[in-house]
């Protein structure tokens, strides 16, 4: 029977919260963490988040009745304590699959995380996760390569990759950074990077950097036997710039350039993606910004959801955090989104902060990239937390060796071998670190005056952001 | 540090000793227990065990010689060392590498030069 039209303001539950609604295989689900209004009963407040995140609007609009906004609506469906902290609550909503243009991560946040963080009725809110599904991660193109295809063209197998960010990350010619590349590439690195915030200034133009840059992977792949690379950022004020320097790029047989994702923006990225999986480009993502959203516990989006997002929009490298080092993480947590970017399923584990199952079917994985305040020392730690499917990246912990950095490139080098055939012997090597590592500076000089230099430095800082626990 | 304790970074075009060989290539040259224990792991996660080996002039290439075909589903590790030997023998100037096919990743889980070639 046909609805009649009443102008006014409902109350949002009356439509948008559904306990009894059994989510489908194709809804995209979300969780969010609300903060409620005083006064706000729970119900209302979920369904005011699934409202305004999908078709709702604060008051009836005679046009509501030419669709059939039932079908079309989010629905909240589930409400749960958050452990240890009763000024929020979980509320979980589902979206029908049609609600979200194929392939578009921008579509999809512009509605999961878009007016409605803004909205009166909640003091704060969280996108915990979402599970994205299977339907809709067949639309998306993904991952450029994959871990798989990137081993092949760089021909690295059964170990962990290593690389380092280029620094005073600011301020060098593309000369003295092409010298500061080419040392570390010599010393055994597989990677270097361009810092985020190195794009195209006045003191080092792309152009230049990238020559020179080139010049340095080319001679130190010719002395060293091995293949190297440098990822060569490409982010641009403008798509157009970007793609102008990912053609150079290409044009001079660079293996590997570089994008951050949330500040150059999800459309480029998307769109970059797709242009290095059709000109044989890897890509490594770098993800400034991510800490404005990710950090508040109680407002904001969690960084496995920016982890999914990118493994949708694509990417061959994602930094995820050291776990070990002087940047935020918890370890459980880390290795939850750890796992969303690499597996090809993975289980709802709350001990992991996963609320969902998640199939990424046949959608390629990308590395996971430990960078920040790392040394020789954290070895051990880093290839048992990681494991070979990463790249590790020791920029002060390369740059910083008394010697320069191809003493510094060989001293992690050997470091990360030594753990990795030791861990293959079956020695527990996160223990037996120091034993493994002054045995491998034996034959390593390079190694030995690296261990004395960093072996003071800790950093222990507690986190800021950790796991939902009760704690009362 | 003063200059006259810093020590240099040996290596250039000039000295064939400076070409590595990925993985386990910056540490010593493995011993009969060091390969032995790597067989005994590529064989505890399930992969195919495989010897290829190369001219060190050509060891950048991505395709190095097949000795035989790879031992699926072998578990044994002494017929496994005994066809690495084999080869090693056969080829005592060439880079012999061992490797662990692991077919669900479609990759190799290991790659590693076991005995180290005559450097041109």
């Amino acid at each position: 029977m046909a609805k009649t039209y009443s102008a006014g303001v409902k109350e949002y539950r009356e439509t948008y919260w559904m306990p009894n609604y059994t989510p489908k295989d194709t809804d995209i689900l979300a969780c969010f963490k609300i903060t409620p209004q005083a006064g706000v009963p729970r119900e209302e407040a979920a369904a005011a988040v699934a409202a305004e995140s999908s078709t709702g609007t604060w008051t009836t609009v005679w046009t509501d009745l030419l669709t059939d906004l039932d079908y079309y609506k989010g629905r909240a469906y589930a409400i749960e304590d958050v452990p240890g902290d009763d000024t929020c609550f979980y509320a979980f909503i589902a979206y029908p699959i049609d609600l979200f243009e194929e392939g578009s991560v921008v579509n999809v946040f512009t509605s999961l995380v878009g007016n409605v963080f803004g909205f009166k009725a909640v003091r704060a809110l969280r996108l915990e996760d979402v599970r994205f599904p299977i339907a809709y991660v067949m639309t998306c193109n993904g991952p450029p390569h994959g871990i798989q295809v990137e081993r092949d063209i760089m021909n690295k197998y059964g170990r962990p990759l290593l690389g380092c960010t280029i620094k005073p990350k600011l301020g060098l010619s593309a000369k003295n950074y092409g010298r500061a590349v080419y040392e570390c590439l010599r010393g055994g690195l597989d990677f270097t990077k361009d810092d985020e915030n190195v794009n195209s200034q006045p003191f080092m133009r792309w152009r230049q950097r990238f020559d020179f840059v080139m010049d340095a992977i080319d001679k130190a792949e010719r002395e060293t036997g091995e293949r190297k690379g440098h990822y060569l950022n490409v982010t641009a004020p403008t798509p157009e710039e970007m793609y102008k320097r990912a053609e150079y790029a290409k044009e001079i047989g660079a293996p590997i350039i570089m994008h951050d994702y949330i500040t150059g923006g999800f459309c480029a990225n998307t769109g970059l993606a797709q242009w290095c999986r059709d000109n044989g480009v890897l890509l490594h993502i770098h993800r400034a910004m991510h800490a404005v959203m990710d950090r508040n516990p109680h407002h904001g989006i969690h960084f496995r959801v920016l982890t999914k997002i990118l493994r949708l929009s694509g990417g061959d490298h994602l930094h995820t955090g050291t776990v070990v080092g002087k940047l935020e993480g918890d370890r459980a947590s880390t290795l939850g989104w750890i796992d969303l970017l690499r597996e090809s399923y993975i289980k709802e584990d709350r001990s992991r902060g996963l609320f969902f199952d998640q199939d990424w079917g046949a959608m390629p994985g990308a590395f996971a990239v430990a960078s920040g305040g790392i040394h020789v020392w954290h070895m051990p730690a880093l290839v048992t937390i990681f494991g070979d499917d990463s790249v590790l990246q020791f920029g002060g912990g390369t740059l910083g060796h008394p010697w320069g950095n191809a003493a510094g490139a060989c001293a992690n080098r050997v470091a990360l071998e030594a753990c990795v055939e030791a861990r293959n012997q079956g020695i527990a090597i996160e223990k037996e670190g120091k034993e493994v590592l002054t045995k491998a500076a034996a034959s390593s000089p390079e190694l030995k005056i690296a261990m004395e230099t960093w072996k003071e430095i800790k950093f222990e800082f507690d986190t800021v952001d950790k796991l939902d626990v009760a704690h009362k | 540090m003063t200059m006259s304790e810093m020590q240099d970074y040996s290596s250039s075009l000039e000295d064939v000793n400076s070409r590595k060989f990925e993985t386990f290539s910056y540490l010593p040259a493995m011993d009969a227990d060091r390969i032995r224990k790597q067989v005994e792991y590529i064989i505890s996660k399930g992969w195919n065990p495989a010897v290829e080996h190369t001219e060190p002039e050509n060891a950048f290439d991505h395709y190095w010689y097949m000795w035989k075909l790879p031992m699926f589903g072998e578990t044994d590790i002494d017929t496994v060392l005994k066809e690495a030997e084999a080869c090693h023998k056969a080829h005592p100037n060439n880079h012999v590498r061992l490797i662990g096919f692991d077919n669900y990743a479609q990759s190799k889980g290991a790659e590693m030069v076991i005995y180290r070639g005559k450097p041109v």
